[in-house]
């Protein structure tokens, strides 16, 4: 049987090995640096720390990565490669591990850069901008920021399982969290609800350098991350495993 | 070896694929043929694993094939050439599945260059490949994991003739040196110069099966008389199936004895009366890509330039059985089983005129 390490590798390869795959990757990266650029030129001296320069590469991020992640799953069906792969591998529930270890990697690896970006922007800040130059970042903001990528990019790569289209899943990931904000703004009753399933507000609390979380704040993290994560990944592994391959 | 028994497919109402079985030996080329539409693709992604089957059973060396631990290194794969991401060069196509099968990367090269890939075509994307290209570059694939079995949906698809050629004496190597070959085809022309057994397949059922020097010299008697209509009764009468030619001849499914006794019994003229030699197969062939059971509007009287008639969903389970043809007396017994199928054939529909000659058409020269 083919290990699961193997598949990753294969699966990290197929996003980096098409010109389109390498565009989006840079174009993440490219982000992450004009982000740290702006701050340096526009910033507050006050702002040029460490902590402060890393935390608003990250929302861009969170909407680049769900895009990374549903194209690594649907560009098996759109572009009906899915037959070469599930030929190789029929575990079909395998090369699903895979794709998300492989996302998940990815999503690590842009932290990583993002943090790189923030260093090299702090660094120029103390020696040219006179800024704070603070290299203080807790453990537990990074791992918060850490965990904001992963969540994000999760939500990408579950609704790529669930619908297996692209342009459907894009369009879902990006307009479904607005849409469920302005839903619950507007409709009074469903608004104790919606606090515990609105995932942009659940997740943004993870980067929100103002807001400690208490126990309420993970649990609707958790409760949200059930709806917008699993759910849809547990009904596209279901339909995955059961569906025909042509 | 590949063995396949009572493969079934059903979507909703349509059965697909209907009880198919066969086997496919080491050092064998299998030919399936079969029409568009006959159940030729369902059935060999049913083999792969990658089409859930209703009923029946497949397997690879004695094992279904998703319980092959590394398939590749197993089965050579090729369902369809086009399903390749353009954006991936031909040789990164290779690359990739080479890394996950565990090949060695030098095996790329080799294969690029066996297939006619050289290593400026292997450096080109996809997306620029003419359609014989994929192919090649799907075989390749296919050769990768050095698989003793190769399973392979119309592979010469898009291929100029060079390339069909070319591509026999791949596979006729491959099963000489102990291998085992299932290929698909619509053109039974393609595969019978390299096949050594055929599976045809019709409306989701294999309609003859069998080693093909047996299948073409068995395939029935070729007849014509003086008049068409009393030959025809008498050969209803004997209970001998046929089918009309494009020539006026019949068809007849029983060897030159039995159609010269009945037609002698009968006192029909014949001027003609042979074995069919291949025709037979091709008849049964040409049937088969005609529709099906003729439509009762055909009669075998319509003139040739008629247009055919509106063929029946091929796959569709309520297909109603084959109208008895106008000129056979329905007091004949059951039509007996033709003789390339000897084990379970559905009867040869009749062809109109009409119906024979466009399908004729239809066929590349």
């Amino acid at each position: 049987m083919i290990s699961i390490a193997r598949l990753t590798t294969v699966e990290l390869r197929k996003m980096a090995d098409t010109r389109s795959g390498r565009w989006l990757l840079a174009t993440a990266g490219l982000i992450s640096a004009a982000i740290v650029l702006i701050i340096l030129l526009a910033g507050e001296p006050g702002d040029l720390a460490l902590a402060g320069l890393f935390a608003p590469t990250l929302w861009p991020l969170s909407i680049f990565l769900p895009i990374l992640g549903v194209l690594s799953v649907t560009s098996e069906w759109t572009q009906r490669t899915a037959l070469t792969t599930f030929a190789l591998v029929p575990e079909r529930h395998r090369v699903a591990t895979a794709k998300v270890l492989a996302a998940l990697l990815l999503a690590l690896l842009a932290a990583a850069v993002s943090l790189a970006f923030a260093a090299a922007g702090n660094l120029i800040g103390l020696l040219a901008a006179d800024g704070d130059g603070s290299w203080r970042l807790t453990a537990a903001d990074l791992g918060k920021g850490v965990l904001f990528l992963l969540v994000t990019m999760m939500i990408g790569v579950a609704f790529g399982m669930l619908l297996m289209n692209s342009a459907a899943a894009i369009v879902l990931v990006l307009v479904l969290p607005v849409v469920w904000s302005i839903l619950t703004e507007l409709v009074r009753a469903i608004r104790t609800v919606a606090e515990w399933l609105d995932i942009s507000v659940t997740s943004g609390l993870l980067i929100d350098a103002e807001v400690t979380m208490g126990g309420q704040d993970w649990a609707k993290l958790g409760t949200s991350v059930a709806m917008w994560v699993l759910l849809p990944a547990g009904a596209g592994l279901a339909r995955l495993l059961r569906r025909e391959v042509a | 070896m590949i063995e396949v028994q009572n493969l079934t497919k059903r979507y909703g109402r349509v059965l697909a694929v209907d009880g198919v079985s066969f086997r496919c030996e080491p050092g064998t080329v299998t030919g399936f043929l079969g029409p568009n539409g006959a159940g030729k693709s369902t059935t060999l992604r049913m083999i792969c694993g990658l089409t859930p089957a209703t009923a029946g059973t497949a397997t690879i060396d004695g094992a279904p094939y998703r319980r092959l631990p590394n398939p590749g290194r197993t089965v050579g794969v090729l369902l369809d050439a086009s399903a390749q991401h353009p954006g991936r060069t031909g040789r990164e196509t290779l690359l990739l599945s080479a890394q996950l099968m565990g090949v060695p990367r030098a095996r790329v090269g080799e294969l690029l260059e066996l297939v006619g890939l050289g290593a400026a075509a292997g450096r080109r994307r996809v997306r620029g490949y003419s359609l014989g290209m994929r192919q090649r570059l799907g075989l390749a694939h296919a050769l990768l994991g050095d698989p003793r079995v190769l399973v392979l949906d119309e592979p010469a698809n898009g291929l100029d003739p060079e390339g069909i050629f070319w591509m026999r004496g791949v596979l006729r190597d491959f099963a000489d040196r102990g291998g085992t070959v299932l290929l698909s085809s619509h053109l039974l022309r393609e595969v019978e110069a390299v096949a050594d057994r055929l599976v045809v397949i019709g409306q989701g059922r294999v309609v003859a099966a069998g080693g093909k020097d047996l299948l073409l010299a068995r395939s029935g008697t070729r007849v014509r008389g003086l008049e068409p209509e009393v030959l025809q009764r008498a050969l209803a009468t004997a209970g001998v199936q046929f089918s009309r030619t494009t020539d006026g001849a019949l068809l007849a499914s029983a060897d030159p004895e039995t159609v010269g006794r009945a037609a002698a019994a009968a006192g029909a003229v014949l001027l003609e009366l042979r074995p069919a030699g291949d025709g037979g197969l091709e008849q049964l062939f040409l049937s088969l890509t005609a529709g099906g059971p003729p439509a009762p509007s055909a009669s075998p009287l319509a003139s040739p330039s008629a247009p055919p008639p509106p063929a029946p969903p091929l796959t569709s389970p309520s297909t109603p059985p084959p109208p008895a043809s106008p000129l056979t007396s329905p007091s004949a017994p059951a039509p007996s089983a033709p003789p390339v199928s000897p084990s379970t054939p559905p009867p040869v529909p009749p062809v109109p005129p009409s119906a024979a000659e466009s399908a004729k058409e239809g066929q590349p020269a």
